[in-house]
């Protein structure tokens, strides 16, 4: 046992091994299905196997201080080198495995890692690639062997090889592997996480044990998360909702964290494990949701009946059941017959039988897709964190889940809303800093330890949640001066299904208008079924019956936007469904599809200029680049259309 | 030509060991078409040999040779220093010969999994009535060669279709999944016959990264029939060319490649 323990509990990640091993001793700590089983480590088997690396590093050289290195997917042994280094006195950084080496490189220079582990041949081959690049690097381990036999092993080895090394001078090497434990306490770092770096080059963000353990605590408790709980450990190792969830929150609560065989199979392991806590971005949710309405679809027509009239009765009565609220005797009959022929069998196909608490962060949520899940009896919530924050600034509790916040802040959390609509936040998981960069430091984190989110929102009077109206930078003001926050109506109008992509202007001008994209899975789906005929995107764009969908739907989106007060002046006066897809080919999105709005504003100047002139027709000509690299152009008459604007409590607007 | 007991050092540095199969002088008809002429070559232990040629030149009947499935009428061949005899199927595979066909000849309703179990066969000495009741050795047993299979799919990445019956499989799984068969019946000699027929460029890629892997990780001998020439010079240590039922190179693909007589036979030749 290490002496780093006070009173109120374990000051680092290694002491609560220490502490599960001899609590928990035979409960499963790790499963991971390899070879068709599931293989199981309890925390006592956990404790021995973590030790004998953490030795085996010592033996290889490790120094308090180091920086280790951590690539690969999900996998126990990648969790247990992070905390073997951490043992060591070493700093782990967990890197994303599908980055290009290139990218590695900087973040390999950055934190001069002298080691690294390595899941595979293809991560071992990315490193080899730079290590030109890389002064500091020593020594790469590896997990599998295969295709690495003929590979120089002067600078390599088998991490079987290293625990052996470990077990072997276990007697010469415990001594001071126990003195460097005793060292770590509260203060000392515990991981460092690279922000994927949407703006820039990636920061290294330093975590201190104090933010991993006070926030995996608060959290915990907060959704009272138990031993016996199980998660799916599925997301990117290098991703800080990862490392919170799978070695936070497991060593503080001592549940199993369980790995998927491969990234392939990640479903079926979900259905044979069924999570009680799970986590997943929305396009995940969304992803299951379209392949459970397509094979609906094929269907016979008994069970689409049964299927579409229990769900119809679940979306009525489902989340006022899950939310502990009243609901009549008979609701609750059809409610519990449904879920015997409808809800328990899907949620069983989804792997959500067992789902306790399920958290979405990440993006907003489309309405439906949210509902969907609660009515079925999912407990799915959201979240809203940040790397900088240690995950958690807000939460929703369970029986106050709307799909419109992120929730009140969570236990610890204070939040402070800035002049110009943007979110600060002051917890104990608060950052210590980015790793050599005191200037992004600085500019993030004040003296009080306030820390910038960089997005803007407001605080709901009454309820106390937070939502999240857009980013701040993007935020704006009309030439009225009202608030003009365009991703928040964008969303709006991205939830239909017929929508693929929306662009709203208004900064700065008296109303808004905007782009759309039609999507054409969708929209050409609809058009077979109607017996509509069309030859290219263009020409379904242009169809009058889509523009009448369309523009139904941006009447909808302005009435739903009305109704908030703050942001009723970003209703949609004016729309035209755009000639082309936006692409990232041609630079108007990025390539994580995020909308380049100085770009687009550049190109397409003429019909944002008819937009606001009046005018109902705009011919246009774009230039295009295809895949290949040569460019062409696309002219096109558009129609501009004018859509209804609903009253708002505030002033009308200008028309 | 190389000695017959030592083996040689390939490019990449693998050590090659000595010849475990010999043909000498083989000579294949079909009533009066000649398919194989008086072909001689040999297959070295852990190398991978490749037999080449335009089409109807006779690599398909030269595997079925290798593999015992046709008896040449004239010539012998050797296989680990003895006289092979003429040998029904299920002796071929006890003697640690296994192939895949061109035309994927999987059980389609199976599951991958079963089929992969089927490679496992001459591994099981259980009968018939233990094995249906499921009791004694037979479920030691089952659970032993199931451990060979899994890791096999392991190995060829294809944990996710482990259930998926082979019907619905994509043609380039199946090819893997047909690899995977006679995988788990750890060959000493592994014959594949066109590997990479009717598949893409990511698809043959992958394909000759299993194909190297299996030599480097079982140390497997392979002999493969390939129509890709790319491909081919890429894998293969030593490669026959043939032409017209007649073996016209033999030798390193550096060799083989600038061989006038391969050039000739590929490229065609003016007749005068």
């Amino acid at each position: 046992m290490t002496k780093a323990e006070r009173a109120d509990g374990p000051q680092s990640v290694p002491a609560l091994l220490h502490r599960n091993a001899t609590q928990f001793a035979s409960a499963p700590a790790y499963r991971e299905k390899e070879f068709g089983i599931w293989q199981s480590w309890t925390w006592a088997e956990t404790l021995e196997e973590i030790e004998a690396l953490a030795l085996g590093l010592l033996d290889l050289g490790v120094k308090e201080g180091d920086f280790v290195a951590v690539i690969g997917r999900n996998r126990p042994k990648l969790y247990w080198s992070m905390v073997a280094a951490e043992m060591c006195g070493a700093i782990p950084v967990p890197l994303y495995q599908d980055a290009v080496a290139e990218e590695m490189a900087y973040v390999l220079n950055h934190c001069g890692a002298r080691f690294v582990i390595a899941g595979d041949q293809e991560q071992v081959d990315k490193v080899i690639e730079v290590q030109e690049q890389l002064p500091d690097f020593e020594q790469m381990i590896y997990l599998d062997p295969r295709g690495l036999r003929k590979y120089d092993h002067s600078k390599l080895h088998q991490y079987t090889h290293v625990q052996d090394a470990g077990r072997a001078k276990r007697d010469e090497l415990l001594p001071e592997l126990t003195a460097r434990q005793e060292k770590l306490d509260y203060d000392s770092t515990c991981v460092m996480l690279y922000t994927s770096g949407t703006t820039g080059k990636p920061k290294g963000v330093v975590l201190s044990n104090r933010n991993v353990i006070e926030t995996s605590k608060s959290s915990s408790e907060f959704d009272d998360l138990r031993r016996t709980d199980d998660i799916l450990a599925y997301l990117p190792m290098a991703w800080v909702g990862d490392f919170i969830f799978s070695v936070g929150q497991a060593m503080w609560t001592g549940f199993c964290t369980n790995c998927p065989e491969s990234a392939d199979t990640m479903h079926t392991d979900l259905r044979e494990i069924g999570p009680t806590y799970y986590f997943a971005p929305p396009r995940v949710f969304e992803t299951q949701l379209t392949n459970v309405m397509i094979r609906m679809e094929d269907a016979s027509r008994f069970k689409k009946w049964l299927f579409d009239y229990f769900m119809a009765h679940a979306r009525k009565v489902g989340p006022d059941i899950l939310d502990g609220k009243s609901v009549s005797q008979w609701d609750r009959f059809k409610y519990n017959l449904g879920e015997l022929f409808i809800y328990g069998p899907l949620k069983n196909t989804l792997g959500f039988s067992r789902v306790r608490v399920g958290y979405t962060a990440g993006e907003a949520i489309g309405p439906e897709i949210f509902d969907f899940y609660r009515s079925l009896g999912i407990n799915l919530k959201q979240l809203y964190g940040q790397t900088e924050a240690t995950v958690f600034i807000t939460a929703q509790p369970d029986g106050e889940v709307r799909s419109d916040t992120v929730g009140v802040s969570c236990p610890g959390v204070e939040l402070k809303i800035a002049e110009n609509g943007e979110v600060f936040y002051r917890s104990p998981g608060v950052f210590v800093e980015y790793y050599k960069n005191p200037e992004s430091t600085a500019s993030t984190k004040d003296a009080e330890g306030w820390v910038a989110t960089g997005d803007a929102g407001f605080i709901e009077e009454g309820t106390g949640h937070l939502r999240i109206i857009d980013r701040a930078k993007d935020v704006g003001q009309m030439a009225d001066g009202r608030l003009f926050a365009p991703k928040y109506v964008e969303n709006k109008l991205k939830f239909f299904p017929n929508i693929l992509e929306a662009v709203v202007f208004g900064s700065g001008r008296d109303a808004c208008t905007a782009f759309i994209n039609i999507d054409l899975t969708a929209v050409g789906n609809w058009a077979e079924r109607n017996n509509i005929g069309y030859a290219s995107y263009q020409e379904l764009a242009r169809h009058t019956q889509v523009m009448d969908t369309i523009q139904a739907h941006v009447e909808e989106v302005n009435r739903s936007v009305a109704q908030d007060e703050m942001l009723s002046g970003c209703q949609v006066h004016r729309f035209v469904v755009l000639h082309k897809e936006l692409d990232a080919d041609d630079g108007e999105l990025t390539r994580t599809r995020k909308v380049r709005r100085r770009i687009i504003e550049e190109k397409y100047a003429d019909i944002i200029a008819a937009l606001y002139d009046g005018s109902k027709t705009i011919s246009t000509v774009t230039e295009v680049t295809y895949e290949d690299g040569r460019k062409g152009s696309i002219s096109a008459t558009l129609d501009i259309r004018d859509a209804a604007v609903a009253i708002a409590q505030q002033k009308m607007a200008a028309e | 030509m190389l000695d017959q007991t030592q083996g040689y050092t390939t490019a990449d540095g693998r050590q090659i060991g000595p010849v475990v199969m010999e043909m000498k002088n083989i000579t294949l008809r079909f009533g009066g078409v000649e398919a194989i002429k008086d072909i001689s070559f040999d297959i070295r232990e852990g190398e991978i040999r490749a037999i080449i040629g335009p089409n109807g030149a006779g690599k398909s009947s030269m595997l079925n040779v290798i593999s015992g499935f046709y008896i040449p009428q004239e010539g012998q061949v050797f296989y680990k220093g003895q006289q092979r005899p003429p040998m029904k199927p299920y002796q071929v595979a006890e003697q640690g010969i296994a192939r895949t066909f061109q035309n994927i000849a999987l059980f389609e309703g199976m599951t991958v999994l079963d089929n992969v179990m089927t490679g496992r066969l001459t591994h099981m000495k259980t009968g018939l009535w233990r094995q249906a009741m499921w009791f004694g050795k037979a479920e030691a047993e089952e659970t032993a060669n199931r451990e060979v299979a899994e890791k096999i799919i392991d190995f060829l990445e294809i944990q996710a279709i482990r259930k998926t019956p082979v019907a619905r499989l994509p043609y380039g799984l199946k090819k893997r999944v047909e690899l995977a068969r006679a995988l788990a019946a750890e060959p000493s000699l592994l014959l594949l016959d066109e590997p990479m027929a009717g598949m893409n460029v990511e698809e043959k890629e992958d394909m000759s990264r299993f194909i190297l892997d299996v030599n480097d990780e079982f140390g497997t001998t392979i002999a493969l029939i390939e129509h890709d020439m790319g491909v081919v010079m890429d894998l293969s240590d030593r490669v026959v060319v043939m032409d017209y039922g007649k073996k016209i190179g033999d030798g390193t693909p550096q060799e083989v490649r600038n061989n006038q007589d391969v050039i000739d036979a590929y490229l065609g030749v003016a007749h005068d």
